[in-house]
């Protein structure tokens, strides 16, 4: 399975990919800038993806949300999302309105600043405010997506603190602030732009060149990172626990973890799937359906591509189960892996299911330009997208149980615990069963 | 800090918008419909970019055609099949799938139930036979039918603390009569659920999966002889007849409007439903209604959206829709709202409804709502699995063999005196019902104030609590 692919640069620095594919007559393009919550400031937790909603309001020749009607209009899709150390936009249109989806993504890269005001930035920061409520303070379990980096990466590292924000930090963000973010972050030599699907490629060079060569590249070096390199184990077993609004214990169970893209990567993706993806993984027959310990059970990794990813396993307890059986349970099947490795079985079954998401997620135009931004903007290489499968194919049960010996250790544990409130772990007694029948 | 904004602007020449250019024809998938000697309806539909091929079986056996009493045994039969056939067990059934690279999946909707997978071309044959296997032969084993069931009440459980899913269950219990099926979770409530027996499932399964009745969708790299050769191997076997299921009774649980207003203490956001029932999926005003409710809240850019976020920045995201079914499934406006703007907001959503009845769209917006609809069409078939999904709602709906076809015409068709028509006869501003989850000590003095219409109070467990 390779799709095809060339790639070349601007000589304002902007990196441009393309992969054709006439099946029908529709084509994505997306951008990856290379910033993300990673970068800012003390004080401005929240500002990278508060800079996304501002990147809708409108550019010099365009006006506050028209972007997306233009793109609606056109029969499109569209939107953008904000990352530990990335940004992307992107839209899927029909193929004769290629134009207008890079003309408009040139537009806010080339001239976002004349269409700033105070007033959009006043309401864009509250529906970012909603924003955050919606997805973590009004939902049970909603903070774990900024507790677990907290727990597991070092306060100083940046990857450390919350990547919606807190509401303080929201509070204070100012349009001096859009400005420094915008020149010295958005900008072609800081980003890749990708166009996947039905397209003539002499036609879309063309239109990336007028559009988009004439953008001035930046004129200081992007400011590098903070250290982000990490011993390979966190050196002992964190656990918080969080009493919440919630009915029953579910706990986050994380490991430091290669980076995506190295050759570990692949062993701790195929050992995270022979633990927690599909029916027949170890900890879906073992906790779910054979001790009924918990009622789901899941393992995935953030593919983060610098500094240290994570493995999570993530398990929701039965009603009845308490929060330490919980916790014992699931570590007893880290240990099991540990001390007995996989089965070559196993890791067929692992690659097999890996191989089939990946091939079919190539299906939309839109993962594939997603992902040929990916390769390029953090691998300079995005023809590696052709080796992926190679690579999970070349993992062997050897190197997943070496990989499980290194890396699952009691050394290398953080267990972030979500209890209910009241100390009640949801037992549900004859009375609440007979009342929620009520109506 | 660089420099002034206008600076950077400045600095370019900017091209100007470019126009679009001449639209490609495009057709969506083809495909060809059969009927095995057993009754077993085949559609094959043959897309052939990647190795790929999704297979769907689907069952005249969704929620409203279960028995009386029995709410959930349509989830938990479907959800049952995996558990193991008279030759395997669960384990060995979900390990042989996903050898195969096969992600197995079961489950069930009002109208239907469906089983499937997506696999790579080569593994096609062995996971159709498995997936025939699950659909002739399962053995429901006792311990996991209970278990299944144990984990449908732990759901239930969570739900007291999980807004979201609260208000749409509450939203249906206060829209439909409590003798419409429509009233109660799709998936059952604690009272139903916690009493269904093995013996229930396999009844229901006995009773509603059979080929007469059920679909088989292959949507990929095969050809259509392929795919009816291999539907022929796989479920050829099968007998029996399944009745069409019948819609739900549609009776609303109120004619007037109301407040209902559900407790969840200290929480920073209210989840707002408002609606009232809405229009089978076969009702002939089916395109004026989706283009109409695009232009009113189906967008992005539309009305309620551009309002309660762009304008008020009440919220995240506000959007409308009609739940499309057999029966008549609820017309809803969703948004979840900071709590001291509840009322107002729930305002401005009844304010955008009498709008689009008291005056007719512009032109701008049934242009944008039209050529949205018909220009994503081809984007929301770009998967196997997204075409077998369509094609499956054609075989549950019996909708037109040429309705792929034919569907960008009747989007364009459709007119803003059409549009006002379809507001005027499907909204319903005096019977809408507000149901709102959310901190009622900060909430309730205010949306009492607004007097949208008599104002109802209940806890997390849907209990109407005396008042006042």
């Amino acid at each position: 399975m390779r799709i095809p692919i060339e790639s070349y640069r601007l000589s304002n620095g902007l990196v441009v990919t393309l992969s054709e594919d006439h099946t029908a007559p529709l084509v994505a393009v997306n951008l990856w800038y290379r910033v993300g919550s990673a970068n800012e400031r003390m004080g401005r937790t929240g500002f990278a993806h508060l800079f996304e909603h501002m990147l809708f309001q409108g550019s010099e020749h365009v006006a506050a949300n028209e972007h997306f009607e233009l793109i609606q209009r056109a029969g499109g899709t569209l939107n953008g999302s904000t990352w530990l150390d990335r940004t992307n936009y992107y839209e899927t249109v029909p193929s004769n309105e290629l134009a207008l989806a890079l003309w408009l993504e040139s537009d806010r890269m080339g001239a976002l600043l004349p269409a700033m005001t105070q007033q959009k930035l006043d309401t864009q920061r509250d529906v970012v405010k909603n924003e955050r409520r919606w997805s973590m303070d009004n939902q049970p379990y909603g903070t774990w997506s900024e507790r677990l980096p907290a727990l597991t990466y070092p306060a100083s590292h940046p990857f450390h603190h919350s990547l919606i924000g807190s509401m303080e930090d929201l509070s204070a963000a100012s349009l001096e602030d859009i400005a420094a973010f915008f020149s010295t972050y958005y900008r072609p030599d800081n980003a890749v732009l990708s166009i996947a699907g039905d397209f003539e490629p002499r036609q879309a060079r063309a239109f990336v060149e007028q559009y988009f060569g004439v953008i001035p590249r930046g004129t200081t070096p992007v400011p590098p990172l903070a250290e982000l390199q990490l011993p390979p184990l966190f050196g002992e077993w964190r656990r918080e626990v969080v009493p919440d609004m919630v009915m029953v214990p579910r706990l986050f169970l994380a490991f430091r973890a290669p980076v995506f893209g190295s050759d570990e990567y692949y062993d701790c993706s195929v050992l995270g799937a022979i633990l927690g993806m599909g029916k027949a993984s170890r900890l879906q027959r073992e906790l779910v359906r054979e001790r009924e310990i918990a009622s789901e059970a899941t393992a995935f990794t953030f593919d983060l591509t610098q500094g240290a990813d994570l493995l999570v396993i993530d398990a929701t307890a039965r009603p009845e189960v308490s929060s330490d059986a919980l916790e014992a349970e699931v570590a007893r099947e880290v240990d099991a892996v540990r001390a007995g490795g996989v089965t070559a079985a196993e890791v067929e079954r692992a690659v097999a299911l890996i191989e089939t998401a990946f091939v079919t997620s190539l299906q939309s135009a839109g993962e594939r330009a997603d992902k040929l931004s990916m390769f390029a903007a953090m691998f300079d290489d995005p023809r590696l997208l052709n080796e992926q499968t190679d690579r999970y194919r070349a993992v062997t049960v050897e190197r997943v149980n070496a990989f499980a010996r290194e890396r699952l250790g009691t050394n290398n544990r953080a267990s972030l615990m979500y209890v209910p409130k009241d100390g009640d772990e949801g037992q549900p007694d004859e009375t609440e069963a007979a009342t929620g029948a009520a109506r | 800090m660089s420099g002034a904004p206008i600076a950077l602007g400045g600095a370019r020449a900017a091209p100007a918008r470019p126009a679009a250019a001449p639209p490609k024809p495009y057709r969506f998938p083809r495909f060809e419909i059969a009927t095995l000697d057993n009754g077993l309806r085949v559609i094959v539909a043959p897309v052939r970019t990647l190795p790929v091929v999704t297979a769907l079986l689907l069952a005249d056996a969704g929620a409203s055609t279960e028995p009386g009493a029995q709410d959930g045994v349509a989830n938990l039969t479907a959800r049952g099949l995996l558990e193991g056939t008279m030759r395997r067990d669960g384990n060995a059934l979900t390990e042989q799938f996903e050898r195969l690279g096969a992600g197995v999946f079961s489950g069930a909707d009002w109208d239907t139930a469906n089983a499937g997978v997506t696999v790579l071309r080569a593994h096609l044959e062995p996971a159709l036979s498995l997936l025939g296997e699950l659909v002739l032969a399962p053995s429901f084993p006792e311990r996991d039918i209970a278990r299944l069931r144990a984990e449908r009440l732990a759901d239930l459980l969570q739900m007291r603390t999980e807004p979201r899913g609260l208000a749409d269950e509450m939203f249906a219990r206060f829209v439909y009569d409590p003798l419409s099926r429509y009233a109660r979770p799709e998936e059952g409530g604690s009272d139903t659920v916690s009493t269904l027996t093995r013996d229930d499932v396999r009844r229901f399964y006995m009773d509603r999966y059979r080929p007469r009745g059920s679909t088989l969708v292959l949507v990929g790299d095969l050809s259509v002889d392929d795919g009816l050769d291999l539907a022929r191997r796989t479920l050829g076997g099968w007998h029996g007849t399944a009745s069409r299921g019948a819609p739900p009774a549609e009776a609303p649980a109120r004619t007037t409007r109301a407040v209902h207003l559900v407790r969840k203490p200290d929480a920073p956001q209210s989840e707002l439903r408002i609606g009232h029932i809405g229009l089978p999926r076969t009702h002939p005003d089916y395109f004026p209604v989706l283009v109409m409710n695009a232009v009113l809240g189906g967008l992005f850019s539309s009305r309620i959206n551009l309002n309660l976020r762009e304008e008020h920045a009440y919220t995240y995201a506000a959007f409308s829709g009609f739940a499309w079914r057999r029966g008549a499934g609820p017309f809803v406006v969703s948004t979840a709202v900071e709590s001291d703007v509840t009322a107002d907001a729930a305002r401005e959503v009844l304010t955008e409804i009498d709008r689009i009845r008291s005056a007719p769209v512009t032109a701008d917006e049934l242009s944008l709502a039209t050529s949205y609809l018909g220009g994503v069409f081809p984007i929301k078939y770009e998967t196997t699995d997204a075409i077998a999904r369509a094609l499956a709602a054609l075989a549950a709906f019996d909708l037109s063999i040429d309705y792929f076809d034919t569907y960008r015409d009747a989007v364009r068709g459709v007119s803003s005196a059409d549009i006002q028509r379809a507001a005027e006869n499907y909204l319903h501003p005096d019977a809408l019902q507000v149901v709102v989850v959310g901190d009622a000590s900060e909430i309730k003095a205010p949306l009492a104030a607004m007097e949208l219409g008599p104002l109802l109070e209940y806890g997390a467990d849907g209990v109407e609590l005396s008042t006042d």
